[in-house]
């Protein structure tokens, strides 16, 4: 297979590699870029570990091919926080105590942060919802939708 | 003499005795008289087993001490997830 | 160590909710888990797996897969020692096939390759010529004379003779006279009841990277709930020395137990050592599901007399687990647990494990317990309804408490049950009115906890701050338990603390991640280490003030003069004295190594609202509140993580997760669009209600928590369901469909 040489922006960064035809964005992404921020929890587009922003789109990058990040702009959970500090999501997930082990957060929080540019006040419900994409097994979510909430309303706050 | 309750599966190997007197003083004596008045009890012990000493479970712990009043119970080797 | 009962103690830390050490590295993606590293001229390896439920491996051709480009090792079960003990020896098998292929997914050969795609291209390069054999998945199946023959002469001793060839455990506990217990009861409920097999579906699968060099040291990077134990099995799989091989536990994305055992670890090992080059290897979710975990599958009867004012007279219960195609002793742990919440004059449980065509059981949150206790607990209900009884009532009433002989043997020491339970009737939540179609589930909960071997080496810096070394996996925020007890134990504050996980190398065995003892093992020995060096520090403090030793305790973070002959000196703190360690005698440390016990049981009792739809059979649940005794919560945040996130796997558990098998006894649902664990759309939130009441075991009172809350959801929720319809379930999950027929037959 020949590979294809991709022209995309990461984080805000431009970045250029080749793939193969058949490779993922998420094993572009932690193969090629290094940025294993995103993991892969099924290859299936099941359990939400490898969620990514693609032109603003939350995508299952398991899903993506990473051909098609051709002139694309991708956010990952590794361009969340700023030189300023952690993003008030991440602050929230430590301070609500809302990971265990970890595996599933980045997928949570850029999916959570996609979540709150839509909807700046999203009601509880509306929270599992958007989250019902993204599996996770240690917390029972409980503590998830709290700091999701927390996070909202500093951010509307601010 | 300490009084040692075998849970029930170990009873084929004692006569069907659900309590075995010996003679110890410590988690590893106990395992030792046993093995040599009921060698059927043998395979069983070498595997692993638990023992409650007074209602405290020990794992491998050869020299806990016994008194002669302390409530001993020989329990399968447990593990957790 | 015992409870320090001493003094009234006032926490200033243990007790509080700070930060935890890895938050950061976790929430920027930076944590390293075990598929998130490389090596320099790393290979990667795939595993080639049975298709076959049952065969004989006539041959394997791996000649065609050796010639293509790029491969650089294949290996098959021929390439793995088999050890004597047959603990080890099964592991060996699983992780390789020898002659026969034991269950869909079995793995039976394995490439290494410079890529990914060559690896799987070479993997169906490999010939395989299977001899198919007849095939038994079913748990009562396997127990029927005549059953498929999963593998002979695996019966322990225990076993009668006469019963299936795969019947390899049996095991009974109890005590009393049941025929008179049963002769007083008013009412006698007798009930069967089956379980599916469950994955502990931690959302990391099994990555590992190992490195062998030429002349057989090795390195093995691997997400694993105990490092120490990867060590042991791969080197008796490897034929190493344990000092040769350097095992480094990386970030873990949960394990819940499934992770206490080894599948990939031994496969790279021998390919590097074969290639002379790194190899990695990443299950997909579908060799996750096919190939590692899941729980036993279960049938249990259980039978329950009980006088008209709702006092048991009498506890039976006859449990078949099938651990899958190898001997498995967690039936006994379940024949044990079952009736562990009564105090019982007469009980009697039997437990059998059989052999099936399915993956090697691998523990998973309370192995065994959750099984027996859904179905003592379902007819416990029963009971209180056919009496017209309060489930809580009947459960004080009856409550196994200090004293109580338990129906396993021991007579309990302190245990938080009847506070549990009290602390549940008294709650907002069971006082709350039921809507119409609405129905309340009670269940209580039961876990063993375990202690273990533990080291744990405490440094004192030289600026006055401390390093904690130890050697248990983190999987739930253990590492800021950790440090909180060493902070509160030395005085100083939390931030000056740092708690790592240590590599097999850099310090003693400690057991895996397992039996809910890591707050309360590690702790202990962090504990210690932490007194070890203020004995240290006061003898340094001592010899600067040219007093005995005796004469110096430590109090508030420093070193104080005491008694009335020490003389008047200003307190030197902890940074003080380690700032001038160098010249009073070198660096300072305090360790402690222990095989810890006085772990102390743990019960928990959970409530849940829920309703079922009559049109789809699709339940919801409204409320769920989880009563657990912590002994004392270290950083309760974690606490009540652990309590609703056992909770929801327990919710999963009976409503949706199962291991289905079709007739070719293949796996049909090995991914997680048709296993369904919960996501957050199906659940309220869960209330964590803490009681602590001190585990006379430990220091600070610390009981574990991490494995009780997964056991009383099964029956909590069948007991709503039931109720709710006005059915008794008897089968998990309570998938709709499942639910949707019992109220067409009722």
């Amino acid at each position: 297979m020949s590979s294809i040489s991709v022209s995309t922006t990461v984080n805000g960064d431009p970045v250029d590699f080749v793939c193969t035809p058949d490779e993922s964005l998420l094993d572009a992404l932690r193969n090629r870029m290094g940025l294993t921020g995103a993991k892969e929890g099924c290859g299936t587009g099941d359990c939400g570990a490898c969620s990514v922003l693609l032109n603003g789109r939350l995508v299952c990058s398991c899903l993506v091919l990473a051909a098609e990040a051709e002139g694309a702009e991708i956010a990952t959970v590794e361009g969340m926080a700023g030189p300023e500090g952690l993003h008030p999501l991440q602050r929230a997930f430590i301070d609500h105590a809302a990971l265990q082990c970890g595996v599933c957060t980045p997928g949570i929080l850029v999916a959570a942060k996609a979540l709150l540019e839509k909807n700046p006040d999203p009601s509880d419900e509306e929270v599992r919802y958007w989250l019902a994409g993204n599996l996770c097994r240690c917390t029972g979510y409980d503590k998830i939708v709290r700091a999701v909430q927390a996070a909202a309303a500093e951010m509307r706050s601010a | 003499m300490v009084k040692v309750l075998l849970w029930g599966s170990l009873r084929a190997h004692t006569d069907g005795q659900a309590e075995i007197e010996v003679q110890a003083r410590t988690f590893k004596e106990v395992l030792d008289r046993l093995a040599e008045a009921h060698p059927g009890l043998r395979p069983q012990i070498e595997r692993g087993v638990s023992m409650a000493i007074d209602g405290r479970v020990y794992r491998e712990a050869w020299f806990t001490p016994i008194r002669p009043d302390s409530e001993v119970v020989v329990m399968p080797y447990m593990q957790g997830g | 160590m015992a409870f320090d009962s001493h003094e009234k103690r006032q926490f200033k830390q243990v007790g509080t909710r700070p930060p935890r050490p890895d938050g950061v590295d976790k929430v920027t993606g930076r944590a390293q888990y075990g598929a998130d590293v490389t090596a320099p001229g790393m290979l990667t390896a795939r595993i080639l797996r049975s298709p076959h439920a049952h065969a004989r491996i006539v041959s394997i051709d791996t000649s065609e897969a050796e010639a293509m480009a790029g491969v650089k090792g294949v290996v098959t079960g021929r390439d793995f020692a088999l050890p004597e003990d047959a603990g080890l020896a099964d592991i060996a098998v699983n992780v390789m096939a020898r002659d026969k292929a034991l269950y869909d997914g079995h793995a039976v050969a394995a490439v290494a390759a410079v890529s990914p795609a060559i690896a799987k291209a070479a993997l169906k390069a490999i010939k395989v010529q299977y001899e198919v054999l007849p095939h038994v998945t079913d748990v009562d199946a396997a127990m029927q004379p005549g059953a498929p023959v999963v593998l002979e002469g695996r019966a322990l001793e225990s076993v009668p003779a006469g019963m299936s060839v795969n019947v390899t455990h049996a095991s009974e506990f109890g005590h009393g006279d049941l025929a008179a217990g049963f002769a007083k009861a008013d009412r006698i409920v007798e009930r069967s009841f089956k379980t599916a097999a469950t994955h502990q579906g931690y959302i990391e699968p099994h990555a590992c990277l190992a490195s062998v060099t030429v002349d057989g040291k090795a390195d093995l990077w691997c997400c694993t709930q105990g490092q120490f134990m990867v060590r042991t099995v791969c080197a008796a799989l490897m034929g190493m020395e344990a000092s040769q091989l350097r095992v480094t536990a990386s970030e873990i994305g949960g394990g819940f137990g499934g992770k206490t055992t080894v599948f990939i670890e031994p496969v790279a090992l021998v390919l590097a050592r074969k290639t002379g080059r790194p190899v990695k290897i990443t299950m997909t979710r579908d060799e996750v599901f096919r190939a590692t975990g899941p729980t036993v599958s279960t049938s249990i009867d259980v039978k329950i007399g009980m006088t008209k004012d709702g006092r048991i007279t009498a506890g039976e219960a006859r449990l078949r687990y099938s651990g899958g195609a190898f001997p498995c002793g967690t039936v006994d742990m379940g024949a044990m647990a079952a009736f562990a919440a009564y105090d019982l004059e007469a009980v009697r449980t039997q437990g059998w494990n059989v052999l099936t065509n399915r993956p090697k059981e691998a523990a998973y949150r309370a192995p065994g317990a959750p099984q027996a206790i859904y179905a003592v607990e379902s007819v416990v209900d029963e009971l209180c309804q056919i009496l017209k009884l309060d489930p809580l009532d009947v459960r004080i009433r009856n409550a196994a408490k200090k004293g109580t002989k338990s129906s396993y043997g021991p007579v309990f020491d302190d245990i938080g049950l009847l506070a549990t339970l009290e602390a549940a009737k008294a709650h907002p939540h069971y006082k709350a009115p039921l809507k119409p179609g609405q129905a309340r589930g009670v269940s209580c909960g039961f876990w063993f906890n375990f202690g273990g071997n533990t080291c744990v080496s405490l440094n004192v810096n030289t600026d006055g701050t401390v390093g904690v070394t130890e050697g248990n996996p983190d999987i739930g925020g253990s590492r800021a338990s950790i440090s909180l007890m060493a902070a509160e134990e030395l005085g100083i504050p939390y931030d000056k603390v740092r708690t790592i996980v240590a590599d097999t190398a850099s310090l003693g065995y400690n057991d895996v991640t397992d039996g809910s003892r890591v707050t309360f093992s590690v702790g202990l020995a962090t504990i210690a280490a932490a007194r070890d060096a203020k004995v240290k520090m006061c003898a340094r403090a001592a010899k600067i003030w040219g007093i005995d030793d005796e004469a110096v305790e430590w109090k508030d973070g420093a070193a104080w003069p005491a008694g009335p002959n020490a003389g008047q000196f200003p307190p030197m703190s902890l940074a003080e004295i380690a700032a001038v360690s160098f010249q009073t005698g070198g660096p300072i440390a305090g360790h402690h190594e222990v095989n810890a016990d006085g772990a102390g049981v743990s019960f928990g009792v959970h409530l849940c609202d829920l309703e079922v739809d009559p049109e789809t059979g699709k339940t919801t649940i409204l409320r769920y509140s989880v009563f657990q005794d912590a002994g004392k919560a270290v950083h309760p945040d974690y606490v009540e993580g652990q309590m609703q996130g056992g909770a929801v796997q327990g919710i999963g558990w009976a409503l949706n997760e199962e291991y289905i098998y079709g007739r070719d006894g293949r796996l049909q649902n090995p991914g997680f669009l048709d296993y369904r664990v919960p996501v957050a759309s199906d659940l309220p939130m869960i209330e964590a209600v803490i009681l602590e009441i001190p585990n006379p075991g430990h220091p600070y009172g610390v009981r574990g928590v991490g494995e009780t809350p997964i056991v009383p959801p099964l029956a909590a929720i069948s007991n709503g369901v039931s109720r709710a319809v006005g059915v008794r379930m008897q089968e998990l999950p309570l998938s709709p469909p499942r639910v949707l027929k019992a109220i067409k037959a009722a």
